[in-house]
């Protein structure tokens, strides 16, 4: 390993879903004039990446793969401080689910490479699978570590850091290199900066194509994915209130049942 | 740059833009009098459903795994610190019906330290098959190894289902398991079954922060794999009659990676944070002080949840930033969400209206909240809370 760090970040562009809703009347999606961002679960990501080289030295290299349009994104962390970005973009990619998508991300990997550590956001707000980070490493045959909310230290061609599971906080250390995901818990990313938005706007965007790429075009987009979505349809929506008076007694004995129905007690 | 494997046949084509509107992505737009698939499309194939001309085709791949050799519901069950999970009792639950539905086994593994004891709770509660991985050097999950071992079972037995509990432990093995088996894992469903005709496992899942709901599915390669919201099923029932077989596995760590190191663990003691709970008790103006949160603190406590806070008691410093539910603060999707002295601004709303169920009580029958609301209570918190967690208290003594 290099002195200095090879930090890779994944992120990927999504439309921002607090306005994803459906058209009651249409029964489909709305995306008119709905915002594309970058997951504001990579944010913590690309902070992470940014505050490591600081302490430590390196740079930190944006991958995201998506339409020509999501090098917006990749132009936003170039504004957070990010050295180079990396758009992986091609119709033979389109389609792809957590499968094809990571083994895409894994190709384009090798092909940054030399790469230390690679960090991804928890889950993405779109599809919110949480499971590229983990396939990224598998694919790579690198260890993967998720849920990080710290890294204790990083030397000697090893790294140390806590990370949550449901039952507690544990600490590990893996050799680098390593695939991270991390926990919101573990930074707060920080904003652009004027002199960033205006690097941003003049950074060259590196683009990956299949033809770059040493990957067998059977295992990309749509004829590489396992998995199909079969239909989209709207949840249920809270069965908007069931609203009850009555004496305390009864109150509680109806809020009773009500846990007990839902299996929480 | 390759092409869309989505194809429109202009000589089937009549213009007709049945096309668009089915399209719940806006990928697709009129050129001319054609429609052009924008490189934005997911290829979900709605398009091609509804267009009358069949004049939209997708390129299907096609796999050549031989399917029929796989048979069997496989179920992960998860331990911790020698105690399963009690996920991997409602996979064994969910489990049976989908197996019972193929006409297939239900088998189950598990890997740990002195685990064999675990056998006969798994066949009591519906197991045909129990594999058990025992060595003193898998007592703590680590991915490396886990991973290993449960690929060569899968090798090895070919069931053609595996589902693995969505826990944070199973949500870090599953992806690497089915990335190495080249096979599918849909990521923390709510809803599973039996296709009738295909057979197939019908995977159904939220997306887009709950706004949506996706039914998934895996066709051509084995097993089909998903992870399983927790307390979404009912757990199997104990029925010690149920014969079950235990099957002791080889476990030889010299040729297995084990890369990462635990160094230390440290049981979870502090609160939980609001994002990852999965039962919220949040607290509103309508507590009337800040010594209201002792009682949201207890009702959490009772019910295994974290503490949330309206705007307006965390801007009167009741409570800190963190706690804080609203679109100016976090938005949570919790299984149960119970709102106390909480009226329901939109922002409130708009960060917590996606859980699951709703419980609120407010004084205020005309309260936003309860237009949200599965159950809305229209009471003095004070005096209906105490008795809930009263109730609480009792069921679950009686039931230890």
């Amino acid at each position: 390993m290099s002195e200095e760090l090879n930090i890779i970040v994944c992120i990927k562009q999504v439309p921002e879903t607090t306005e994803v809703e459906f058209d009651e009347e249409t029964g489909r999606l709305k995306r008119e004039g709905v915002a594309a961002i970058v997951n504001p679960f990579d944010e913590y990501a690309v902070e992470e990446g940014l505050s490591i080289t600081e302490t430590y030295g390196g740079i930190v290299k944006v991958l995201t793969m998506g339409p020509p349009q999501a090098e917006s994104a990749l132009k936003e962390t170039i504004a957070m401080g990010a050295h180079e970005a990396w758009l992986a973009t091609d119709r033979a990619f389109a389609g792809a689910d957590t499968w094809a998508t990571s083994y895409t991300l894994a190709k384009c990997v090798e092909k940054m490479a030399p790469y230390d550590l690679i960090i991804c956001g928890l889950k993405t707000t779109d599809g919110d699978t949480g499971q590229v980070g983990p396939e990224i490493a598998e694919n790579l045959d690198i260890p993967h570590i998720c849920y990080v909310s710290k890294i204790l230290d990083i030397s000697n061609g090893k790294i140390k850091l806590k990370r949550n599971l449901d039952d507690g906080v544990e600490t590990l250390e893996a050799p680098l290199p390593v695939v991270i995901t991390v926990s919101k818990e573990i930074n707060q990313p920080r904003l652009s900066t004027l002199r960033g938005r205006m690097k941003a706007r003049k950074a060259k965007i590196n683009e990956l194509t299949s033809s770059d790429l040493d990957a067998d075009p059977k295992k990309l987009g749509l004829e590489g994915s396992p998995t199909r979505v079969v239909k989209v349809f709207t949840p249920p929506s809270p069965e908007g209130g069931e609203i009850v008076k009555g004496s305390p007694d009864e109150l509680a004995e109806k809020i009773f049942q009500k846990l007990m129905e839902c299996r929480v007690i | 740059m390759s092409e869309l494997p989505i194809k429109v046949d202009k000589t089937k084509c009549i213009s007709c833009g049945l096309c668009i509107d089915a399209c719940n992505f806006g990928s697709i737009e009129m050129v001319g009098d054609y429609p052009s698939i924008k490189d934005d499309c997911r290829l979900c194939g709605a398009c091609a459903e509804a267009c009358p001309q069949g004049a939209i085709t997708i390129k299907e791949a096609s796999k050549d795994t031989d399917l029929s050799a796989y048979k069997g519901v496989l179920i992960f069950a998860e331990q911790r610190q020698g105690k399963i999970h009690p996920v991997a009792y409602e996979l064994l639950g969910k489990g049976k019906e989908l197996a019972n539905d193929l006409g297939e086994p239900l088998y189950a593994v598990i890997l740990g330290s002195d685990v064999g004891t675990f056998a006969e709770e798994l066949t009591s509660r519906g197991a045909d098959k129990v594999f058990i991985y025992d060595d003193s050097a898998l007592a703590d999950f680590r991915d490396d190894p886990y991973t290993e071992l449960l690929y060569n079972l899968v090798e090895e037995e070919k069931p053609s289902i595996f589902l693995i509990g969505a826990t944070a432990i199973g949500r870090s093995l599953g992806p690497r398991v089915a990335s190495k088996l080249y096979t599918g894992l849909t990521a923390d469903c709510t809803s599973l079954s039996i296709d009738p005709e295909s057979k197939l496992l019908l995977q159904t899942r939220p997306a887009y922060g709950g706004n949506i709901m996706a039914t998934i599915i895996c066709a051509d390669t084995r097993p089909q794999m998903a992870t399983v919201r927790y307390k979404m099923f009912t757990e199997a029932e104990v029925d010690t009659s149920n014969q079950g077989v235990k099957i002791s596995k080889t476990v030889d760590m010299s040729n297995i990676p084990d890369r990462v190191k635990i160094l230390d663990f440290q049981k979870a003691s502090e609160e939980l944070s609001i994002t990852e709970a999965e039962i919220i008790v949040a607290g509103g103006k309508g507590l009337g002080d800040m010594k209201g949160f002792e009682l949201m603190e207890e009702l959490a406590k009772t019910l295994g949840g974290a503490v949330g806070a309206s705007r307006p008691t965390v801007d009167e410093g009741w409570m800190e930033y963190r706690h804080q539910v609203g679109l100016s603060g976090r938005t949570v999707r919790p299984k149960l969400y119970m709102a106390c002295g909480i009226s329901g601004a939109v922002q409130h709303i708009a960060g917590m209206k996606t859980s699951d169920v709703i419980i609120s009580v407010n004084k205020d029958e005309e309260a936003p909240i309860f237009s949200v609301s599965s159950l809305g209570a229209v009471g003095d918190l004070y005096e209906v809370i105490p008795k809930v967690i009263e109730k609480i208290k009792a069921h679950q003594e009686a039931s230890n």
